[in-house]
């Protein structure tokens, strides 16, 4: 096992299933000559050529759509976007064709393709660079909708979106590609939908996904110093959502608190905690709590900016409200 | 036979081919476009202070006084300039993520634009939008885009305005040759033509989108984008101000008259990176070199200097004043305070109760 960088098993992912199926192959903005925005895809022009290795125009809807076309027609398209905020002025290829063409055709049409690349805030870069969209592209049947938050499971991830035939959202972060953790050389694969217990505890549950993971992990740190033993539960794919992991995790903590990086209307947070009251409200001993991003756009400022992302301190005060300890 | 040579959809060019050809600049002197001499100086000061601020800003951005993206403009300072002079004042502008330029042009000071750059209260855009997202619309510069392409649209709709209230103003939107492959340019443009909107839109082709030459990432000339539209175009060389005063004089001028957009594509050049991280190692260092050699700043100083229409001594004194305002600029965006954090919450709508969800 080696420490390697979250751009690294990206990059090992794509390679891999690159080598392993011919139909595979990538686009985007200065995926190729470049070697990547965020460098994720080095070398990869060098290995696969620019048959399989493609630079694209800043246009969003032409290479989404043009990668649909591509699944539909036998390909295996991984779409790498700049950021997910661009891929806004490309989302109608995603939401009314690779999401809908399968369901729509009775079934005939299979649409095997990745769009992946960074989501959600980066730090100062205003509001337009800003936003985080896994609650948005979970919200849409057809869809699966991918977030993890370490290198681990990213490598594992991806390679089983590559060879999912569902179309696939996998959202990775700017500011994670740096981060280090141990990943096995030998090949594996993990499975969508499945949640992670990545620390147990028996006082509060608490569910976090992508970057806010990690921030969860830093709150339990703390609280465990002061005596409290949280659960804590990476959901890795945001849908499916792994539900009943979960349910089993607060029918023992009794209490949960979901941690997440998009605003709070109709966002991941809303429906785990829905959920959470309908299938376990006899377990719970406090109202299920949220920590999100507020329901504003993201500001510039610096100040601003850090009153705007949560950080420990929140997930530590929704656990201290769940617990009625303050 | 090589992985490039056999199936090769996305063209890679072995050898390196200049970005951009200029076109000839204009042969018109000062005089021949009634630019009277004073007025010559404070174009030579507005590009001179354009440059110095962001020469400056990056130096504020090394010593982390702020982060985000910093794009700078050193080296299209004509285009701006030369376009802010052709128009009127209360004509409208509308830019991408590039801004700093054309926001000085326009009317915001450089306190405010250093201010916004440091994110603090008395910016431009009171510290909530940064670099990128520069707004005046007081003094009709309409943002800091930075979404490549999608403020090709407002522009249209910035024109209708003008229109419908039959104000006589011209609507100006620039933006870089990367934006010329989104569908919001052809979308645009076929409104604009369609409904006889008075825009104009410029493309600053300056050879390149991020790390990828114009003929890596465009087919066809960019100029061209218009023609099935009908669209009246042109090609002029954004190195020269009086080529940018020149042409954009004349565009306006029809443009005010038939109430009918027009493309122009001005053939500029970026000196730095795309943004602070890009080392810009796609181009080498001599095609640098042979653009800084046509430094529109260098260009025109030698115009007044030859023609004797100022001295050394004079152009010093404006570049000390320049120096200056710029220091200023900087003691000023550090002096004042952040925004109050309850700002977080304020300016998302137009009510002051809205019951926000938490
Ligand atoms: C829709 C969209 N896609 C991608 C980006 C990321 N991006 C920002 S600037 C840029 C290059 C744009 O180049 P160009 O239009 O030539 O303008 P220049 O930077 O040269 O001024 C890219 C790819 C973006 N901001 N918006
Ligand atoms: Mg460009």
């Amino acid at each position: 096992m080696a420490q390697k960088q979250f751009r690294e098993v990206i990059r090992e992912a794509i390679r891999e299933e690159m080598e392993r199926d011919e139909n595979v192959f990538i686009m985007g903005e200065e995926v190729a000559e470049y070697n990547g925005a965020y460098k994720a895809t080095q070398g990869l022009l060098d290995q696969f050529g620019d048959k399989r290795v493609l630079d694209t125009p800043i246009s969003e809807l032409g290479f989404a759509g043009l990668g649909v076309g591509a699944a539909m027609n036998g390909l295996r398209p991984i779409v790498e976007f700049m950021t997910f905020n661009f891929a806004l002025v490309g989302v109608d290829q995603i939401i009314n064709n690779a999401a809908k063409i399968r369901y729509m055709s009775g079934g005939q049409v299979k649409i095997p393709i990745v769009f992946r690349g960074p989501n959600a805030s980066a730090g100062q870069l205003g509001a337009t660079h800003s936003t985080s969209f896994e609650s948005f592209y979970a919200h849409f049947p057809g869809l699966i909708t991918i977030h993890p938050s370490e290198p681990y499971d990213a490598k594992g991830l991806l390679k089983a979106a590559i060879r999912d035939d569902n179309p696939v959202i996998f959202l990775e972060s700017e500011q994670m590609y740096g981060w280090k953790q141990e990943v096995p050389d030998e090949e594996y694969l993990l499975p969508i939908g499945k949640a992670k217990v990545k620390r147990e505890g028996k006082d509060v549950t608490v569910v976090a996904d992508g970057k806010m993971y990690h921030v969860a992990k830093k709150a339990a740190e703390e609280l465990a110093k002061d005596g409290v033993e949280v659960e804590l539960i990476d959901p890795r794919t945001i849908k499916p959502f792994d539900m009943k992991t979960v349910i089993e995790s607060v029918k023992k903590t009794n209490r949960c608190v979901v941690v997440d990086e998009s605003h709070p209307f109709g966002g991941v947070a809303a429906e785990v905690g829905f959920q959470i009251q309908r299938d376990a409200f006899d377990y719970l001993d406090a109202p299920v709590q949220r920590v999100t991003i507020p329901d504003v756009p993201a500001p510039f400022s610096r100040k601003l900016f850090d009153a705007w992302i949560p950080g420990p301190k929140q997930v530590i005060d929704a656990v201290n409200t769940v617990t009625y300890r303050k | 036979m090589s992985n490039t040579d056999k199936a090769s959809i996305t063209s890679r060019t072995a050898s390196i081919t200049k970005a951009t050809d200029l076109p000839k600049p204009t042969r018109k002197t000062h005089k021949g476009l009634n630019i009277s001499e004073e007025q010559l100086l404070e174009l030579y000061e507005s590009m001179y202070l354009q440059r110095r601020f962001e020469e400056r800003s990056m130096q504020m951005y090394q010593k982390g006084k702020f982060g985000g993206f910093l794009h700078l403009y050193i080296g299209q300072e004509a285009v701006s300039t030369g376009s802010g002079f052709a128009l009127n004042q209360d004509d409208d502008f509308i830019t991408a993520y590039r801004d700093h330029g054309h926001g000085l042009v326009k009317g915001i000071t450089p306190n405010e634009a250093m201010a916004e750059l440091f994110g603090k209260k008395d910016g431009c855009s009171r510290g909530k939008g940064g670099s990128m997202h520069y707004f005046k619309p007081e003094k009709h510069f309409w943002g800091g885009h930075g979404i490549v392409g999608a403020h090709l649209p407002l522009a249209a709709g910035i024109a209708f305005a003008n229109k419908y209230q039959e104000n006589d103003r011209v609507t100006i939107c620039f933006f870089g040759d990367g934006a010329v492959d989104q569908g919001a340019l052809n979308e645009s443009f076929n409104l604009a033509q369609l409904w006889k909107l008075p825009v104009i839109y410029v493309v600053e082709n300056n050879g390149y989108s991020m790390g990828t030459a114009v003929h890596r990432h465009s087919a066809g000339k960019l100029a061209d984008r218009a023609y099935p539209y009908g669209m009246k175009y042109d090609v002029v060389n954004g190195m020269d101000l009086f080529s940018v005063i020149d042409k954009v004089s004349e565009v306006a001028e029809r443009v005010r008259e038939t109430k009918e957009p027009y493309f122009l594509e001005v053939v500029t050049y970026r000196y730095r990176g795309h943004s602070m991280s890009d080392p810009a190692n796609y181009r080498t260092k001599e095609e640098l070199e042979e653009y800084k050699k046509i430094d529109p700043i260098e260009r025109l100083k030698t115009y007044i200097l030859d023609k004797k229409l100022a001295s050394e001594k004079d152009l010093e004194a404006i570049n000390e004043k320049v120096e200056e305002v710029v220091l200023e600029a900087v003691e000023f965006a550090e002096n004042s305070d952040f925004p109050d954090e309850k700002e977080l919450y304020q300016d998302v709508y137009a009510d002051d109760d809205f019951p926000y969800l938490t």
